[in-house]
């Protein structure tokens, strides 16, 4: 898949300083870096291990670790499906198979457009409302699978 | 100084042992996968619970990680103990079952065969490797990466390492043989159970024998400071 | 608003109460507020429209000077959401939409009710105007929430109106350390989070404990799914909960402390960095707070999505830049936490309960609640519940009461069958224990516990054995995989509990599960992987006819499990009315013409129960 980013020694140097180069805030670091690229990059993540002093081993072993982050390249619109207790019971797993037989891809891929990146999540907290579908921030409650597919429409 | 029994039988330790220690010191068999005095203890693997007596009640402890105390009283082979033991054994091969060391240690413990569907791991993370890697050699090159079931060992995104030098130290530490590690020729070969590297070998300068990885000899020249001209042979050669 | 100074930094008590009056001074309480919640569950039904559609009413009008609008935080009515409610008579507003925004602007100035948006209690029939009438609202006691819709969470001074910061002035004029501890220790304050130990006690374990630097940490890391309390504390009011954190971080000789905000709450996490600043600039936070001397500062922390940073060793290691593996707890956090020195973690409900205690002081405290539990509860009543929201109510309440009383029961008339408390910890609890009182002691009789507060609604239509799953999966995926029992041990029953709902089930089965389920709770290294198998032995203990019907007749009774139903037609029940072919997904439906009834194609069926869900005539059978 192509799209991939080569970050500049400057803009992950100002969002360590944003930090104080403090490693313990390692976590929010590349939550930051994240934003800037959509995904974390290779050399990103080299150029914030040597900038708070930590193997790049130990920077991508949390990278890896937390299903916030994403090593590879996103896709435009980010597609959460919220697979939460309360969602589920009422019927989210129909909403996520809607969305992913629309689009194409499985949960945790990215059409080949680099269009839509399809995620699911443990609980967005808007619980009395499932099932909830996040686009680019944006919540929608109480999905059905028919809603789909002029939800995924308005994000053309 | 506390007195505490295991077994049954009274031992004296010092404050800041662990029961592990104290059995270890006098002969009393407690399995163990994840330990190993080089590093700090892990408590991962769980085979080293031993039941203890507190307050008046039951619990399982890492006896790897749990320090003695003052009347306690340790039981390393009770009923709750091996039951237990049996069912991570059960579960270890599941997940490596075509493994040596784990077949054997199975049978030690009386696991003749496991309910589960059988994978083919060889690798059991107790992270020995990794520890080993970090505290000791204090390179860092390898680490564990993902979490839960998709947990793996390995360089980040299993590509040759820039700050891996060679040593061996992951292989030599693996208590059952995950990692590949031979000499050959000028070039040693490391295999973990997701990607591998070549290492060339430095040669003696009096018996002509391949001993040591380049990259390792210039870590430990970094290291101590001492002349590169230290190393020109090898241990059997040099006065 | 307060005076544009130089600097807004309070450096005494008497200043704060000072700049207290002068805001109530400028307030009219007689002025009209159309209060609006801004709070994420109503955002996701389209409350943004409401709130455009009020200001440009107001601006439209002129009517500054006589309507003010305030973006309020959740008030918990998230069934009947988006929720307005006029100030200062409290009139309830349900359901708004962008469209109703100018009437209400309209009706509110000249004193008038929008009768159409009132609350329609479904029992009686008869509308209800105010919030406090509202069946879902009288039964609670709202110490916490209610002034969620009083306050804009990005407005320090709404929050000093309603008397916020008196507590901590209170504290640092008249109060020692112990003197703190020793109020909290009497209020019988319980940890909220999870593991209800006794609050007090574990701030006098820290503050004694030996160490350089102390630690104090606010838990919103909220990682039971169905569970939005923290959200809604967060979102809605975070001075409550930094004010309880100051008061905290005095009492053990903290001067430094961490809020660790789940990522998927972006709403908080802005919410408590404005409150921060706020604060910081009247000198309420940092250095020598309201001139007492006492110095402590507070920095916000984001997770990463991992359930496991919610355990309090694994979140400690998350803020230390490392993995969120947790690690043994023979020596406890309060005596090395983070960094090693001694660390007091809590919960966000549990600090938001800290000024409430010094406001009005411990007796009046205990006197709230039962026994097993002082003070109240912020449950999150989700899933098949007619009344869905947050509640909150005095410990000792029964779950009857709950669910019926304030509830509402279940929608569409069908049949309860079980609460899930406690989350992935917790258990499934049927009918026949709906009498127990709720609170940290009762539920572990039926084999679940009260945990952060989610309480899962489930009627006729869950199959049991497919929820065992479900928390079984999501554990799986949450497990940080460092210990053997947790990481292969759920592996090993989510694929068990696959094979029996997808027609594979065999004899020694549950046994299996059970016998794995002992190892996990035995020899787990955290308390994920040491209460994972509870929803599992819950449903095995109550529901074990469900597992059964799975194995031997490859039946789910409940008509969940899609390897094990099948949908036809009703051929004497259909109209040919063709909703189901428009719901099909895969055109499985063939329309027959009118009045002929439809054709489902077995083969292309792919099970999603579309058709069963739109078909209001009961033609579509799933068995």
């Amino acid at each position: 898949m192509k799209a991939e980013v080569k970050p500049t020694g400057q803009k992950i140097k100002s969002i360590l300083a944003r930090h104080q180069s403090d490693p313990g805030m390692l976590v929010p670091i590349l939550q930051d870096v994240q934003v800037e690229y959509n995904y974390l990059p290779r050399e990103a993540l080299v150029l914030v291990g040597e900038g708070l002093d930590i193997p790049l081993s130990q920077v991508y072993s949390v990278a890896s670790f937390f299903k916030a982050f994403s090593l590879k390249p996103r896709g435009r619109h980010l597609i959460n499906v919220c697979l939460g207790t309360a969602c589920h019971v009422r019927g989210a797993g129909r909403v996520l198979d809607e969305v992913e037989r629309k689009l194409g891809i499985k949960s945790g891929e990215t059409t080949k457009d680099l269009k839509y990146t399809l995620e699911t999540v443990n609980c967005v907290g808007a619980c009395a409302l499932g099932p909830i579908v996040v686009i680019d921030g944006n919540y929608t409650g109480e999905m059905t699978g028919s809603k789909v597919k002029p939800l995924l429409e308005s994000y053309k | 100084m506390v007195t505490l029994t295991i077994d049954g039988r009274k031992f004296q330790a010092e404050e800041g042992q662990t029961i592990l220690e104290v059995a270890q010191d006098n002969n009393i068999y407690i399995p163990t996968l994840c330990h190993n005095e080089a590093v700090k203890p892990y408590g991962a693997c769980r085979l080293c619970l031993v039941e203890i007596t507190r307050r008046g009640r039951q619990k399982l402890v890492a006896s790897c990680i749990y320090e003695v105390e003052d009347g306690l009283e340790v039981k390393t082979g009770s009923d709750r103990v091996v039951g237990n033991r049996k069912m991570l054994m059960e579960l270890l091969l599941a997940r490596c079952p075509n493994n040596k060391e784990i077949q054997d240690l199975a049978r030690k413990l009386g696991v003749e065969e496991t309910s589960f569907q059988k994978d083919d791991n060889q690798c059991i993370l107790c992270a020995l490797c990794v520890r080993v890697c970090q505290e000791v050699v204090g390179v860092s090159a390898i680490s564990l990466v993902n979490r839960g079931v998709d947990r793996q060992m390995g360089t980040p995104y299993y590509e040759p390492s820039d700050v891996c030098i060679g040593c061996g130290s992951c292989a030599y530490v693996c208590p059952v043989g995950a990692i590949d590690f031979k000499d050959v020729g000028d070039t040693r070969y490391i295999k973990w159970p997701n990607n591998k590297m070549e290492f060339k070998l430095k040669k003696c300068k009096t018996c002509g024998s391949y001993w040591i990885p380049e990259r390792q000899l210039e870590y430990m020249i970094e290291q101590t400071g001492l002349p590169a001209s230290t190393f020109d042979n090898c241990p059997d050669c040099r006065d | 608003m307060a005076n544009k100074q130089t600097s807004n930094r309070l450096n005494s008590v008497v200043k704060l109460e000072a700049l207290r009056n002068a805001i109530l001074a400028e307030r009219n309480p007689n002025k009209p507020c159309i209060t609006v919640c801004g709070g994420t569950g109503c955002l996701a039904l389209g409350a943004e429209g409401v709130i455009a559609g009020i200001k440009r009413g107001i601006e439209k009008g002129g009517l500054e000077g006589k309507l003010a609008l305030r973006i309020t935080g959740c008030p918990g009515f998230c069934e009947k959401g988006p929720l307005v409610v006029i100030k200062p008579e409290n009139i309830l507003y349900q359901q708004v939409k962008a469209a109703d925004a100018a009437e209400i602007v309209s009706e509110t100035v000249k004193g008038n009710i929008v009768d159409r948006l009132l609350y329609v209690d479904p029992d009686t029939g008869k509308k209800t105007t105010y919030e406090s009438d509202v069946p879902f609202y009288k039964k609670q006691k709202r110490l916490l929430l209610s002034d969620n819709s009083s306050i804009d969470p990005t407005k320090i001074e709404d929050y000093l109106a309603l008397g916020g910061y008196a507590a901590l002035g209170k504290v640092l004029s008249n109060m020692t350390p112990e003197g703190v501890i020793s109020e909290v220790k009497r209020s019988g304050l319980r940890g909220r989070g999870g593991g209800g130990f006794p609050t007090g006690a574990k701030w006098e374990t820290c503050r004694k404990a030996e160490g350089e630097k102390r630690y104090v940490i606010c838990n919103c890391d909220e990682g039971d799914p169905g569970a939005f309390m923290d959200r809604s504390l967060m979102e809605g009011n975070p001075h409550s909960v930094l004010e309880g954190m100051i008061i905290g971080a005095y009492a053990i000789g903290s001067h430094e402390g961490y809020i660790y905000v789940r990522n998927e709450y972006p709403l908080a996490v802005k919410n408590a960095e404005i409150a921060i600043k706020q604060a910081e600039e009247y000198g309420l936070l940092g250095k020598n707070i309201l001139g007492s001397g006492f110095d402590f500062s507070v920095k916000i922390s984001r997770g990463g999505g991992a359930f496991v940073c919610g355990e309090s060793t694994a979140l400690m290691a998350s803020l230390e830049g490392k993995v969120g593996e947790p690690r043994a707890k023979y020596v406890h956090t309060s005596d090395k936490g983070l960094w090693e020195q001694p660390t007091n973690l809590n919960n966000v409900e549990t600090w938001a309960n800290v000024p409430l205690i010094i406001d009005n002081g411990a007796d009046w405290y205990a006197k709230i609640g039962s026994e097993g539990g002082r003070g109240t509860k912020i449950f999150s009543l989700v899933g098949k519940i007619n009344n869905t929201g947050l509640i909150e109510v005095p410990m000792g309440i029964t779950l009857r009461e709950i669910i019926y009383g304030i509830g509402g029961g279940i929608p569409d008339g069908k049949k309860f069958k079980a609460v899930q408390t406690g989350g992935p910890s917790g258990g499934c609890i049927p009918e026949s224990f709906l009498d127990l009182p709720v609170d940290f002691d009762q539920l572990d009789k039926a084999g679940s516990m009260m945990g952060s507060g989610g309480m899962i609604i489930m009627d006729e239509d869950s199959c049991m054995v497919d929820i065992a799953k479900y928390f079984i999966n999501f554990l799986e995926g949450e497990s940080c995989g460092k210990c053997l029992p947790c990481r292969e041990g759920l592996k090993r029953m989510s694929q068990i509990l696959a094979d029996i709902t997808e027609g594979r089930g065999k004899e020694g089965d549950i046994d299996l599960l059970e016998r794995l389920s002992a190892t996990l709770v035995d020899c787990s290294l955290c308390a994920l992987g040491s209460t994972a198998p509870n929803p599992v032995l819950t449903t095995l203990r109550y529901f074990r006819d469900e597992y059964e019907a799975h194995i031997k007749d490859k039946k789910c009774p409940a008509g969940v499990c899609k390897a094990l139903v099948a949908y036809s037609i009703d051929e004497e029940k259909c109209p040919g009315c063709g909703l189901c072919v428009k719901a099909c997904p895969v055109e499985a439906i063939t329309d027959m013409g009118k009045k002929k009834p439809v054709i489902l194609d077995k083969e292309k069926c792919i099970k999603c129960g579309a058709c069963y869900d739109v078909c209001k005539l009961g033609a579509v059978i799933r068995k």
